[in-house]
């Protein structure tokens, strides 16, 4: 737990761990976290860790995440685990996990999609083909892309 | 097995589907007249949000010969969506008025949002650059009725297969049967895309993709032929160079085989000389008459069963 050496425990909020190296500002960027929210924010980078070889941790006081956040640190950050803290203690450790299907959180990379039409009630699905390595499906229009396609969530 | 059922791309269809298709086919051929009436008090609707004459007039021969009526969204710039409403509640319209819809969309997966949005089946017409099912069924229905079977046969796919819906269409058809081969020819440029690829993969279908017609010409029984189109191409100095190489002429036949069935989807352009009409190869106008007959069984299956 080197980490703890590097950052204090928090009060309340959410650890995120094993995030893969140079991910956490991408996870930040998801959560919508600039730093200019007020909370507490501690960001570990590059340590060592026993599963990745090197890992990156956030650690956000006051915090829990909605399930369609959790979802995107899946896509972004598949090796995470999520940890809720109160009072100090670990009260519940989550992994996350890719959906079969994604729903909303991503838009098909194909511009000549239905689903990217800006005048129509639609919502993107995008089908998991496979995880690893990411390969998607769009389920409109079966145009297939991989990880390319993450960049998007870290850029709105 | 068909009815009721959304004709969104030919995948979704399994081979016993196609045989089930191709065998109504040949009854309404043989007996027209046992069929004037099949479909008498349906309505079909009709809605090209991207111009194509052509299938658009042949699902509506088709629906007036099996004795249904057809209404048509009309030309788009006299329609409710020149006057801006969304193709979700045009959509929700057309299912008021009628037992089918039939869509031809600029955008792709179109078909597939209608048929979330419609009670009513949906035939997809051709969406962007991929799907074109109607298209594959009576293309392989062609071949069944020129060659009597689909299997077996070394076929020659030739054109713009990147961008080319009908093309692609045909590929991914040909995956659902065993043929001995398939050739790919296009300029390297407008190669099959992945995905078209990994179904003949997965299928476990001989493929080649090669760049020039005439080495594997002899080899062929069925020469699918489409059109090659100048504006896919970055540089027109390339285009020059391959537009020549891809003229089927009745001289570059003179080395095929003799019963070497020529296919199009048509609208021709220059790809296949109209010498070419007069030889025994020619099959696109015959691929084009054939569709009708295959559209019929297509709407009397989905609406009647
Ligand atoms: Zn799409």
């Amino acid at each position: 737990m080197e980490d703890r050496l590097i950052v204090r425990k928090i009060r309340n909020g959410t650890v995120i761990d094993h995030i893969p190296a140079g991910r956490s500002l991408d996870v930040l960027k998801i959560l919508g976290i600039s730093g200019r929210e007020g909370a507490t924010v501690a960001l570990v980078m590059n340590v060592e860790s026993k599963k990745l070889g090197r890992k990156d941790i956030v650690k956000i006081e006051d915090r829990f995440l909605k399930p369609e956040e959790v979802d995107k640190i899946a896509l972004i950050a598949p090796t995470a685990t999520i940890n809720i803290v109160r009072d100090y203690q670990v009260v519940e450790k989550r992994r996350v996990s890719v959906p079969e299907e994604i729903v909303g959180i991503l838009r098909c990379v194909n511009p000549l999609c239905v689903s990217n039409s800006p005048r129509e009630p639609i919502t993107p699905r995008i089908i998991v083909v496979s995880r690893q390595p990411l390969k998607l499906r769009c389920a409109y229009c079966d145009e297939e892309f991989g990880e390319e396609a993450l960049s998007q969530l870290v850029s709105q | 097995m068909l009815r009721g059922r959304d004709v969104l791309s030919i995948l979704d269809f399994s081979r016993e589907e196609l045989e089930e298709l191709f065998a109504e086919t040949d009854r309404v051929r043989s007996n027209p007249a046992a069929y004037a009436g099949a479909l008498s008090g349906f309505i079909m609707s009709t809605a090209f949000f991207e111009p194509s004459t052509r299938t658009r007039l042949s699902f509506q021969s088709a629906m007036l010969r099996l004795g249904g009526s057809y209404i048509d969204l009309g030309e788009l710039e006299r329609s409710s969506v020149a006057k801006g409403e969304n193709f979700a509640d045009t959509i929700r319209m057309l299912d008021s008025y009628a037992d089918v819809i039939v869509v031809r969309h600029r955008l792709e997966g179109a078909a597939r949002y209608a048929a979330e949005i419609a009670e009513a089946p949906v035939i997809n017409a051709g969406d962007g650059r991929k799907h074109h099912p109607t298209q594959a069924m009576l293309d392989l229905y062609t071949v069944r009725s020129a060659k009597g079977r689909v299997d077996g046969l070394t076929y020659g796919v030739l054109g713009d297969l990147r961008f080319g819906r009908a093309a692609a269409s045909f590929i991914l058809a040909l995956s659902k049967y065993r043929p001995r081969k398939v050739y790919l020819v296009s300029p390297p440029l407008l190669r099959a895309r992945p995905e078209v690829l990994e179904v003949l993969e997965k299928a476990g279908v001989s493929y080649e993709e090669v760049s020039d017609l005439d080495s594997v010409l002899p080899e062929l029984d069925v020469l699918y032929v489409t059109r090659v189109q100048k504006e896919r191409f970055p540089d027109p100095a390339e285009y020059e160079k391959v537009k020549g190489s891809y003229a089927v002429t009745s001289k570059s036949l003179a080395r095929a085989k003799e019963d070497l069935v020529v296919m199009h989807p048509l609208p021709r352009v220059d790809e296949i000389a109209f010498d070419v009409d007069r030889t025994r190869h020619a099959y696109y106008f015959e691929q084009a008459k054939l569709g009708v007959w295959v559209r019929m069984a297509l709407l009397k299956l989905i609406l009647k069963g």
